[in-house]
């Protein structure tokens, strides 16, 4: 069956989910100016994102361009305090290159606090008026971008809600959506396996490549990709949260790599890079759970599938995030915060299949524009911090290469 | 029953629901009396498991014993290992990995 979607077309040609007004500050000493037109703005539609350091950093400039000219992003409004290196210049003039309607404050030229957050109220105004007017065009399954992502897990969640995730990939991407799967350093364990699904066999040595990696950066931090809430519910090392973790990337064929804020140049199943190249510099490649989001989101997710066994809460700013419960104990005592019961298979209430199909139909609902449990509670993290990567190489994109 | 085999390679078996201490549980035709509470999610041994053993799980191998576990004993943190990176908990302080 084959599902047509409407979609916000935007002017440079890409279909949004949403139509989202993005506020973002530039330095941590404009996060609060920021906040508070977002806040005083009162409207669901208008997400605060940001980036604190004062420091300039190649990778933080590349996201922060992908998701201000994400296709669920309809305009944005700039908060630069004025004195810090964020190259607001280039920003702006890659959010103008796409089409979308963009405007600049900076604190040190607008009387301040005070004077700034009235001028970025009547900035929203416009962005929100000109956004509106965002036409909506048919959209296919096959113009989707799809991340997951995994948070909280344990010994329930490689068994059902995983591996749910990874039945829905499969549907997805064999109708043509991109689906992006990641973090290098929860495939630890699982490289052989994983590089026998590539596409080429060049690509699947940057597999291995890249989770060796990983496993190389993370003994340098001191840890695994492993929280205690992980050894609580039952998991004891990290490649058998790996083996859980892996699950998720369902059974199709790897078609390519990609790193923070490349997009996907065709439908079907990639493994996003988020381990840092080079030496061990700026701490733990993830610090949590929304820096992952936060890279799907630059590589253009419009949604991403959130599989928790221990509970997590969160959203997202900019896509919506769908929650998969995998602990049906958690299940009960969360429930207000799920979107999807895949804990009943673990108690013989429901199979992989009709979880999975339910996912795959939650998808297009949220697609179609239905909200997540996370979006109505008002969850919009977003968190965006100091990296160091080297571009891909021409054997992760075989697709691309050979179109 | 609540003991999930994953693969039918697997020398441990996954709780689908809580067992309490004194249990009785029936792995592969035997039965077993649970030693300690254990929750949902954690790993019984499916078979007595000596130091050195890879345990499987998916069918793959997930770490080794350090510890002799006899069937239907809880397989963790106190009697395996990590191959690759060493798990941590809330009382660590920093310490490197292995």
């Amino acid at each position: 069956m084959s599902h047509t979607l409407r979609g916000y077309l935007r002017a440079d040609g890409r279909k949004g989910v949403r139509n989202v007004v993005a506020v973002a500050y530039l330095v941590e000493c404009a996060h609060h100016v920021a906040r508070a037109i977002v806040t005083k703005s009162d409207d669901t539609e208008v997400h605060l994102i940001g980036f604190p350091g004062c420091y300039p950093n190649a990778y933080a400039l590349k996201v922060m361009q992908a998701i201000t000219t994400h296709p669920n992003v309809g305009g944005v409004l700039l908060v630069s305090l004025g004195c810090e290196s964020f190259n607001r210049e280039q920003l702006r003039a890659t959010i103008e290159a796409s089409g979308r309607p963009v405007e600049t404050l900076v604190i040190q030229e607008n009387g301040g606090t005070a004077s700034t957050i009235a001028k970025g109220l009547q900035a929203v105004a416009r962005l929100k008026a000109v956004a509106s007017r965002t036409p909506l065009a048919p959209m296919a399954v096959s113009e989707l971008v799809i991340g997951t992502i995994c948070g909280g897990s344990d010994g329930t969640s490689g068994i059902t809600a995983n591996p749910a995730v990874g039945r829905a990939f499969d549907r997805l991407g064999a109708e043509g959506a991109a689906c992006v799967f990641e973090e290098t350093g929860e495939l630890v364990g699982c490289e052989t396996i994983m590089a026998s699904r590539a596409i080429t066999p060049e690509l699947g040595l940057e597999l291995e490549k890249s989770v060796q990696k990983a496993e190389a950066y993370y003994t340098v931090m001191g840890y695994g990709s492993f929280a205690p809430g992980n050894a609580e519910g039952g998991l004891t090392t990290q490649e058998e949260k790996s083996m859980g973790a892996y699950s998720k990337s369902g059974s199709a064929p790897i078609v390519g790599i990609l790193k923070p804020g490349d997009l996907p140049p065709s439908g079907g199943l990639y493994l996003l890079d988020v381990v840092p190249d080079g030496e061990a510099r700026f701490g733990f490649p993830n610090i949590s759970d929304n820096a992952e989001i936060v890279e799907l989101i630059a590589c253009g997710a419009h949604i991403t599938l959130f599989t928790t066994g221990r509970g997590s809460v969160v959203g997202s700013a900019i896509s919506p995030v769908i929650k998969i419960c995998a602990n049906p104990e958690t299940y009960r005592k969360l429930s207000g915060d799920m979107d999807v019961d895949a804990g009943r298979i673990m108690e013989g209430r429901g199979t992989l299949d009709e979880v999975g199909t339910e996912i795959y139909d939650l998808v297009l609902a949220v697609a179609g524009g239905e909200r997540t449990v996370s979006e109505a509670l008002g969850h919009q993290e977003f968190i965006l911090t100091y990296k160091a990567f080297d571009p891909i190489g021409p054997a992760c994109l075989p697709l691309r290469r050979a179109s | 029953m609540s003991l999930i085999l994953l693969h039918p390679d697997d020398n441990v078996l996954v709780l689908s629901a809580p067992v309490r201490a004194g249990q009785a549980l029936v792995i592969d035709g035997r039965t077993v009396t649970a030693a300690v509470d254990v929750g949902v999610g954690h790993k019984l041994a499916r078979r007595d498991l000596t130091v050195g053993d890879k345990v499987l799980k998916y069918g793959a191998p997930i770490g080794s014993i350090t510890a002799p576990v006899a069937v239907g004993g809880h397989v963790h943190l106190h009697n395996m290992k990590s191959d690759y990176i060493a798990s941590h908990t809330r009382q660590a302080t920093g310490a490197k990995g292995s």
